[in-house]
């Protein structure tokens, strides 16, 4: 009989470290990624607690074996959904127009001439501050922003990000898809307003001003 | 007519550029079968412009997993494991 109170509290401390073997390897992933979605740190230092006090909470029910990690970001979902987009809408999300496939890569000059020599796409990538990038992944609206972190920074496949988000695979394509065009274009835009894009090819023929 | 060609690896479908623009993000996230993969490639061997774009956006996602790694601030780890300590009535985990 598991009666006595020794053996109760033996087993809440296994659990307790069963639960902090498996799941706190993923806490500096989820903290960036509540980082991004409340872009405040203290608000990410909660999301993530509060994600891990659920999960605790509801370890008893998940099945070993199955995702972890996506359990816990859809925990984070949830979590940040119910908790903090409501508080926090910002009227200022990008409502940047479409941008075209390539929108980065045709602005430096690509897809235009094949030329082995050209740099200037991967010499903008590489002088792209960590400042700018998160910046602009913290202006796309939520459910883009949300999409494109689990796509490009986690890895998950589309299956899993739509069991995580809980929206069809079809709206996480669409998601990913429009996310990742407005990413390209906030990366230019905040690129080009800090003198960071390439120097404009010369005009073949100047007009003689004046 | 059709192109009967064996194992379906050479059997070869073309493919023209606005197509391997369309499927590029599906190729980078792993999400087509093989054989619209090796399709891809084959455009990719033809077609240096596509190719480089490829490679643009592939560098592009490597730069946003870099830039975008925060360090877990000092205590958050230790003020997870008190509250989960709580949690389950006072004892902390090691």
């Amino acid at each position: 009989m598991s009666g006595s109170i020794e053996s109760v509290g033996c087993q809440v401390v296994a659990d307790q470290d069963r639960f902090a073997d498996l799941a706190m390897p993923y806490m500096p992933a989820l903290y960036s990624a509540a980082l991004r979605m409340t872009r405040n740190p203290a608000d990410a230092e909660d999301l993530v607690q509060e994600t891990f006090l659920r999960a605790y909470r509801g370890f008893g029910s998940f099945e070993e074996g199955t995702n972890l990690k996506a359990w816990l970001y859809r925990i984070l979902t949830n979590t940040y959904i119910n908790q903090y987009r409501a508080k926090k809408r910002r009227p200022e999300e990008s409502e940047l127009e479409e941008a075209e496939d390539f929108y980065l890569f045709r602005r430096l000059g690509g897809l235009e001439a094949a030329d082995a020599n050209r740099t200037p796409e991967t010499e903008f990538l590489e002088r792209l501050p960590e400042a700018e990038v998160k910046e602009a992944l913290e202006a796309l609206p939520d459910q883009f922003r949300m999409a494109v972190i689990l796509a490009d920074i986690e890895g998950f496949s589309y299956k899993e990000i739509a069991e995580i988000m809980d929206v069809p695979v079809g709206t996480v394509m669409s998601r990913l898809h429009r996310g990742r065009r407005r990413l390209q274009k906030l990366l230019w835009n905040f690129a080009e307003a800090r003198g960071l894009t390439p120097e404009p090819e010369p005009e073949p023929t100047g007009p003689s001003g004046g | 007519m059709q192109a009967t060609g064996g194992d379906g690896g050479e059997a070869s479908e073309t493919m023209d550029c606005n197509e391997a623009i369309h499927e590029l993000y599906s190729y980078l996230d792993g999400e087509l079968t093989a054989w619209k993969r090796r399709a891809i490639a084959r455009h990719l061997d033809d077609c240096p412009p596509c190719a480089q774009g490829y490679e643009f956006e592939m560098e592009l996602r490597q730069v946003v997993v870099s830039r975008c790694r925060d360090e877990v601030p000092e205590g958050l780890r230790e003020r997870i494991g008190r509250a989960i300590g709580e949690e389950s009535g006072g004892s902390t985990p090691t």
